[in-house]
């Protein structure tokens, strides 16, 4: 097994920087272990799809990264800078480095749609009202609802929140984007809106992506490598075409072939 | 029993003053109760047990022993150890210190209620910990803490009477004294009656206003 873990960091392609290293990480909740030394590095600008059965561990990768929960042994280092254990300092300082969006939106209620964009903005990166609502309302222009500026979070749709929830982790301009099953919460017509953005935004910016999904269809569409999780380890790794196309392991062909 | 509205307008100049009493004690001692309870809420939050026993114990001990006993020792007590207040002060103190302890388990139970994928958004977008609480957290959980602790200001207007043993002249002090010298009970005590009940009303509508409001 640790054959192929420590095969699958390769990223193939034009010269890179690595972004993110994550070596030997094993989480546990109770007697159960969801991560199990998992080793991944993903380069600057990368577009990563972690697929695999719920409770594989994909959702607490990105858990992990974005500092919403320790590891119980490894090591994370994103852009250099190490993770767990690290000086609160530094922890702060790599979680403004990335932005994440979550199944249930977590858009703050109490705020306006704006607020919601311009709060972290101007509270964080120092940004003035001004300069953070400019922002904001380009963000808001791009997500295809600069009429809700003023709305409250809870007037919009599910699909129209989870667009104003990607334009808000976007206002902190972050090196890299998780996205948590972000459509899982959708009614299935909203679907389609959220991931036509998110095919945008992986086209036209160098951002790095980790994308949890169960869209098959735009994993294959937006991803550089696709990385198949089984019981907190990744068995398999490749491009998009390999893995839906001819992934080598039995594991593999047995979960695409119940989702698709 | 004979009803003497004479007796009635004799006490009303007594009556006015010891409402005026009794609604500041309230007043004081619900936002003592409202301040003291936060306190002790986020002292219960603190990862450092020394900090969150001590204040366990306090506010247990505080919420399972009767009003009527926290104002007698705060009132001969706290002189022996030096510290004289006046009798409304104490009484206002207790009043605050005793609700305090139930306003507390408003506010946790409000402060829980706020989903933890609240928090997650604020730590994602690297609010720092100050601002996501005032910002983010409190702002809702007071929506959901307005109506236990509206309720809590209904019950310590009841329970204002007992800062007449204290020696303060609210309502019922009022009436009593009244009562004794003109040995008509009657009228002194409908008339307070009353005012419990009109100014429970009072409070309890201007509650449901700023239920109505806050739910917008």
């Amino acid at each position: 097994m640790s054959v192929e873990t420590s095969k699958q960091p390769a990223v193939t392609g034009t010269p890179t920087t690595e972004l993110i290293r994550i070596e030997g990480v094993t989480k546990r909740f109770g007697d159960n272990t969801v991560l199990d030394g998992l080793d991944l590095s993903v380069d600057a600008g990368r577009h990563v799809t972690l697929i695999g059965p719920s409770g594989s561990g994909k959702t607490t990768i990105l858990r992990l990264l974005m500092t919403l929960a320790e590891p119980d042994a490894g090591t994370i280092t994103v852009d250099g800078q190490r993770l767990f254990p690290a000086p609160e300092r530094q922890v702060r300082e790599v979680r403004k480095k990335i932005g994440m969006v979550f199944q249930q939106f977590n858009l703050f209620p109490n705020m306006s749609v704006l607020r919601n964009l311009t709060e972290a903005p101007v509270r964080v990166l120092g940004l003035s009202k001004d300069e953070a609502e400019a922002r904001a309302r380009e963000l808001l222009d791009l997500v295809g609802l600069a009429d809700k500026c003023d709305a409250k979070p809870t007037r919009l749709s599910g699909g129209q929140q989870q667009r104003v929830a990607i334009a808000r982790a976007l206002a902190m301009r972050p090196r890299v984007l998780l996205l948590d099953e972000v459509t899982s919460a959708l009614d299935p017509e909203l679907v389609a809106g959220v991931l036509d953005l998110l095919r945008d935004i992986a086209r036209s910016t160098d951002i790095t992506m980790l994308c949890v999904t169960h869209e098959m269809g735009f994993a294959r569409d937006i991803s550089d490598q696709v990385l198949m999780f089984d019981a907190g380890r990744v068995i398999e790794a490749g491009p998009p075409e390999k893995i839906f196309g001819d992934p080598e392991r039995e594991r593999t062909r047995e979960f695409i072939s119940a989702v698709l | 029993m004979n009803w003497d509205w004479g007796a009635v307008s004799d006490f009303m100049p007594y009556f006015w003053k010891g409402l005026l009493v009794t609604l500041e004690a309230l007043a004081l001692g619900s936002l003592i109760s409202f301040a003291l309870g936060l306190v002790w809420t986020l002292l219960m939050r603190t990862p450092t047990r020394w900090v969150r026993w001590p204040v366990g114990i306090l506010t247990e001990f505080v919420r399972d022993t009767p009003l009527l006993v926290q104002l007698f020792f705060l009132f001969y007590v706290l002189p022996e150890a030096g510290v004289t207040l006046s009798p409304l002060t104490t009484g206002v103190l207790g009043l605050g210190l005793h609700y305090s302890t139930y306003t507390m388990q408003v506010y946790r139970a409000g402060i829980e209620a706020v989903p933890a994928g609240q928090w997650e958004a604020a730590t994602a977008l690297s609010l720092p910990v100050r601002r996501t609480w005032t910002a983010v957290v409190l702002p809702q959980a007071v929506r959901r803490v307005v109506p236990p602790l509206g309720n809590y200001v209904i019950a310590m207007l009841k329970d204002t009477p007992m800062l007449m043993t204290i020696g303060v002249l609210e309502m019922l002090g009022r009436a009593r004294l009244v009562s004794q010298q003109h040995f008509q009970f009657t009228e002194p005590l409908t008339v307070i009656g009353v005012a419990f009940v009109v100014v429970s009303y009072l409070a309890s509508v201007c509650l449901r206003t700023l239920e109505r409001r806050l739910v917008r």
